[in-house]
């Protein structure tokens, strides 16, 4: 296990060995002078492109950090250096973020013990701890986005990582305060809440089943809830009170959840958006073509050009923020309902929490192609149970990894984006294929044609398009290319796995789980 | 099937740190006027391209010979010939005579470390797995895990995608002369390593073993039949790849006689700057290089040199094997680079290649050479900032080499091949039973030494008097190393075959 471990830390560290461009968390001077924290609302701060926009505990975070980086380069400290940047505090960038993917090892680490291998395989490589901590660790998305792109992911993930693993544990109030931290670092899980917050209700307020598996209403167990409560309350009110009590919660929230963002980024993330979108401008082309449209009301500025801001569609009907959170809450009920009426405990738990953060994926308001990592880890914990989950996390795993292509776009990348997305996906492949070798083949062959025309996909966005005509003309269209195809594969997965979670027979109580 | 996934992984892993390595910094970056071993190659493709062959090897206005003039064989001309042909296509600037001197872009960066991952790609990697698929009485993971070995040895990695060089060329080709002539494919095996040394003249370190194989060959088929064919249609495949090769430059005798001289400049002296052999470490307590005569230092390190390679090269004549044969390769090459005249450091990687072929045989004694090797070349990639990537990629090197081989638990005296050399002396001297423990307690001094070397020279600066201290403690300590390695890897040739012929079957 520790050659892993000291394995990914390397090739961590490797990725971090180059030069790339970062994208910055602007680490903010918070009481590197002395000052109490204040939110960049300051009038006298001049507003950057890369304000703080995560809750108040990342804040803190960041605080830490720059008391260590004072150590590093003091410069990197001064609020007006916008964009600065030097060897050192690459460096040292670099290196925080690998300190704090101990703990996501050793979240993994934790993982791994929750997984019976059903039958011991004869080698260590086909065991399917093995497998699961390889995927996990070398997973291809999070080094991209972690080391390459640069975000602290590493280690949020690992507290999400070990929160489930304390379920399966059976140790529910650790998992319910690492997931009440988790939340105060990073708003975006949120969309797995409600996994959470059902399952404990269920499953752990409720301390017994009726013999068919329904649910025994005296056996509701006050104390439980109540403490439950009370943890989730004392973890808010840390990290929110200070700002309560200055009187800028509005303010805060502002900068969570800022809806006047339009409903794709700049590149559509590969959800249901993206297909709307799509149908929405090859109707519109083909309405000029035919005719029926004037082009005088279509808008000059079209959705993918590039800027973060609102737009309006042109055939299809617009979507406004408050219609995306009913589609999700739409897409989110069947799983909550399954959870409630059929639980299978922490299994049936993950389940659900993977399709709370597909579901989330698909339906939401700006949503960024990172988020698909949020369900992709999880299913990993699923895919070396069962074959069908297996074949299900694949195409889901490749497809989201292939999406995250255009984060890293400059030509020094491309060999090891290319490299490492060819390694993971064989290694992914092969060893699931062989643990489940003696069950059916895990991809039929529209699946298959599916993710080998991945590769055309590739070539033709990235080595022929650029040398075309069309790159002037259209300069969008390897990038709309891209979301649509992928949003199709991320489509079909969720397909798969509602449909499997949903006719799944429920668990009778001889099966242990 | 299974075997094909992984072997297919641990390329990729190969190529993913190499191109992660490329990233960094390269010889000479920035620092006019005459930069380094990168600019080198990009102005050999200035030269090819823009002048005629016969201009290559001589000085002339348009070629001054004291700005990195050529000092490679043919072979290299043509191969930068070829990419300044891509280099044209792309952006012209990058070889235009004169004007492009000390070029230096983010763009162009890109295209030299592509041409060596593709030269890389094509002839290196694929003899290495060829290599790994072809070992015998070994378990297919076990055969994958020695590919990964290769693959990941550092040595080679900082030098041709850090430094910048096409050392993987030259090595590629030997190793294809390797396969070949193991596999009896003899004529092209040697066919592949004329193309190597015809690319870079230090293969001639690999030479001698590779004549002293095909001789002992011939010699067991019998010279009156079989044999006397096989020399002399060896003799003529060697032949005709150096007049091809060498075409151009045949037409004239002077031109023959100036290549020659560019590729052995005997003027230049015993050493030139650090490097981890005898010469330069005897120096540090007698200036030889500035007492003796050039001639004497000449007939010194010849003599020196072949004295101590004569007993493996004579036993591989008599008792040619194939396992023999690799490892008179490693002592050949070892006593060229610590003896030989005009060594440079990198060529510790022609020892290196021949000792990652016994990987899968010695393990513990492999790693550890192979370790010492890359830590020789701390000063060199320390001016080409290149720390980072060296100890993370050495890390790595040594984790995979544990993990595959357990070499730690390989130490005993019948695992390093030195049973039959212990009997043989505990004949006289009955108390000699530690050498095993003895040899586990080396491994520990030298790899605390190394550590503390580098951390020294990392962090402190060395005193007024002496600033290359550091530098030469390196080459020093090395040094012993080396020689430690030379008497192991002679006395394992020497003392093999004695139990090879009472034991095993020759193979």
């Amino acid at each position: 296990m520790w050659i892993k471990l000291v394995g990914s830390v390397r090739c961590r560290s490797n990725g971090g060995a180059h030069n790339c461009r970062g994208y910055w968390q602007l680490v903010f001077g918070f009481g590197a002078r002395g000052d109490s924290p204040q939110m960049p609302s300051h009038p006298h701060l001049a507003t950057s492109e890369w304000t703080l926009d995560y809750p108040p505990f990342f804040a803190w975070f960041e605080y830490i950090l720059s008391h260590v980086a004072k150590y590093f380069d003091q410069e990197m400290l001064n609020v007006r250096n916008l964009n600065y940047s030097s060897s050192r505090t690459l460096l040292f960038q670099r290196f925080s973020v690998i300190f704090m993917d101990v703990l996501f090892v050793y979240a993994v680490h934790e993982c791994c013990k929750c997984i019976d291998g059903k039958k011991v395989g004869k080698e260590l490589t086909e065991k399917p701890k093995f497998i699961l901590s390889v995927l996990l660790l070398w997973n291809f998305g999070l080094l991209i986005v972690d080391h390459i792109h640069f975000q602290y992911n590493g280690f949020l993930f690992g507290l999400m990582l070990l929160s489930i693993a304390r379920l399966f544990q059976k140790r529910h109030m650790e998992g319910a305060f690492l997931f009440a931290v988790l939340l105060h670092f990073k708003h975006i899980y949120l969309y797995v809440a409600p996994a959470y917050g059902v399952y404990l209700l269920r499953s752990y307020c409720f301390t017994a089943n009726k013999p068919d598996g329904s649910i025994r209403w005296n056996s509701f167990s006050f104390v439980r809830v109540i403490s439950l409560g009370l943890v989730v309350f004392l973890v808010s009110a840390l990290s929110l009170g200070p700002f309560l009590a200055l009187n800028q919660l509005p303010q805060v929230f502002s900068r969570l959840f800022p809806f006047k963002r339009g409903l794709c980024h700049a590149y559509w993330a590969p959800n249901f958006w993206a297909l709307y979108n799509a149908l929405d401008k090859v109707l519109s082309v083909i309405g000029l073509k035919l005719k029926f449209l004037d082009p005088n009301n279509i808008p000059k500025a079209s959705m993918t050009s590039g800027l973060v801001q609102q737009f309006q569609h042109t055939v299809l009907p617009s979507v406004t923020p408050l219609a995306t959170l009913i589609c999700t809450l739409i897409a989110i009920l069947p799983s909550i309902f399954c959870l409630w009426f059929k639980p299978q405990g922490p299994r049936g738990f993950l389940r659900c929490l993977t399709l709370c953060a597909l579901s989330s994926f698909m339906f939401g308001w700006h949503v960024h192609e990172k988020a698909i990592l949020l369900a992709v880890l999880p299913m990993s914990l699923l895919s070396v149970q069962k074959a069908g989950d297996a074949s299900i996390f694949l195409i889901l795993t490749t497809t989201g990894h292939y999406s995250l292509f255009p984060l890293l776009f400059t030509a020094p990348e491309l060999p090891i984006k290319i490299l490492l997305m060819l390694l993971f996906t064989i290694y992914s492949i092969s060893s699931l294929k062989t643990l489940f070798r003696k069950e059916k083949p895990l991809f039929n062959w529209m699946e298959t044609f599916y993710l080998l025309g991945l590769g055309p996909l590739e070539v033709c966005c990235e080595f022929v398009f650029p040398f075309t005509s069309w790159k002037v003309k259209y300069p969008f269209l390897p990038l709309l290319l891209t979301s649509v195809y992928c949003a199709v594969g991320i489509t079909y997965a969720w397909f798969k796995l509602y449909v499997s979670v949903l006719i799944d027979p429920p668990v009778g109580k001889t099966k242990k789980q | 099937m299974e075997k094909w996934y992984l072997m297919t992984i641990v390329v990729l892993i190969g190529l993913t740190v190499r191109w992660t390595v490329s990233l960094n910094s390269y010889s000479g970056a920035g620092k006019p006027p005459m930069f380094g071993d990168y600019e080198a190659q990009r102005h050999w493709q200035e030269i090819t391209f823009n002048l005629p062959v016969k201009q290559w090897y001589f000085n002339s206005s348009d070629n001054n010979l004291q700005y990195w003039g050529l000092d490679y064989p043919p072979l290299t001309a043509y191969h930068s010939l070829l990419c300044a042909y891509v280099a044209k296509f792309i952006n012209p600037d990058w070889i235009a005579l004169h004007t492009s001197r000390g070029y230096e872009s983010q763009a162009h960066k890109l295209f030299m470390r592509t041409t060596v991952l593709i030269a890389d790609l094509l002839i290196y990697i694929p003899a290495v797995v060829l290599y790994c698929c072809c070992l015998k009485d070994i378990s297919t993971k076990k055969k994958i895990a020695n590919a990964l070995c290769i693959l990941l040895y550092p040595g080679l990695i900082l030098i041709d995608y850090g430094h910048f060089q096409y050392n993987s060329v030259s090595l590629g080709f030997a190793l294809w002369g390797v396969l070949g002539v193991s596999c009896d494919w003899d004529l092209l095996g040697s066919l592949a390593f004329c193309l190597a040394i015809n690319y870079k003249q230090m293969e001639l370190y690999h030479s001698l073993p590779f004549f002293c194989f095909l001789l002992g060959k011939c010699f067991k088929k019998g010279l009156k039949g079989k044999g006397f064919v096989l020399l002399v249609k060896l003799a003529c495949t060697v032949v005709a790849s150096f007049v091809l090769c060498w075409l151009p430059f045949f037409t004239e005798r002077e031109q023959t006689l100036q290549v020659l001289r560019r590729l052995f400049p005997v003027d230049r002296g015993l050493f030139e700057d650090k490097v981890a052999n005898i010469w330069c470490s005897f120096n540090v307590f007698l200036k030889i290089r500035d007492i003796l005569p050039r001639h004497i230092q000449l007939i010194m390190s010849f003599c020196f040199t072949f004295l101590s390679l004569l007993p493996a090269c004579i036993k591989l004549i008599l008792q040619p094997s194939s396992k023999g044969f690799k490892f008179t390769l490693v002592s050949c090459a070892l006593s060229f680079f610590l003896f030989s005249f005009q060594v440079h450091e990198k060529s510790i990687l022609l020892v290196s290649l021949p000792v990652c072929l016994v990987l899968s045989e010695i393990p513990f004694m492999s790693t550890w050479f192979l370790l010492v090797s890359t830590f020789s070349l701390l000063p060199l990639l320390l001016k080409d900032e290149l720390l980072m990537p060296s100890v993370v990629t050495t890390m790595a090197f040594f984790i995979a080499c544990v993990t595959s081989f357990s070499i730690f638990e390989k130490t005993s005296e019948e695992e390093l091949r030195l049973k039959s050399f212990s009997i043989s002396v505990r004949k006289y001297l009955p108390c000699f039973t530690f050498l095993s423990r003895m040899i586990q307690y080396l491994f520990l001094i030298s790899v605390i030494t190394m550590v503390l070397l580098t951390l020294m020279t990392v962090t402190l600066d060395p005193p007024q008097k002496l600033p290359d201290l550091f530098s030469v403690l390196v080459c020093f300590v090395s040094c012993l190393n080396f020689l430690f390695f030379l008497v192991y890897f002679n006395i394992i040739i020497m003392w093999d075959s004695k139990s090879g012929r009472n034991q095993k079957k020759i193979t």
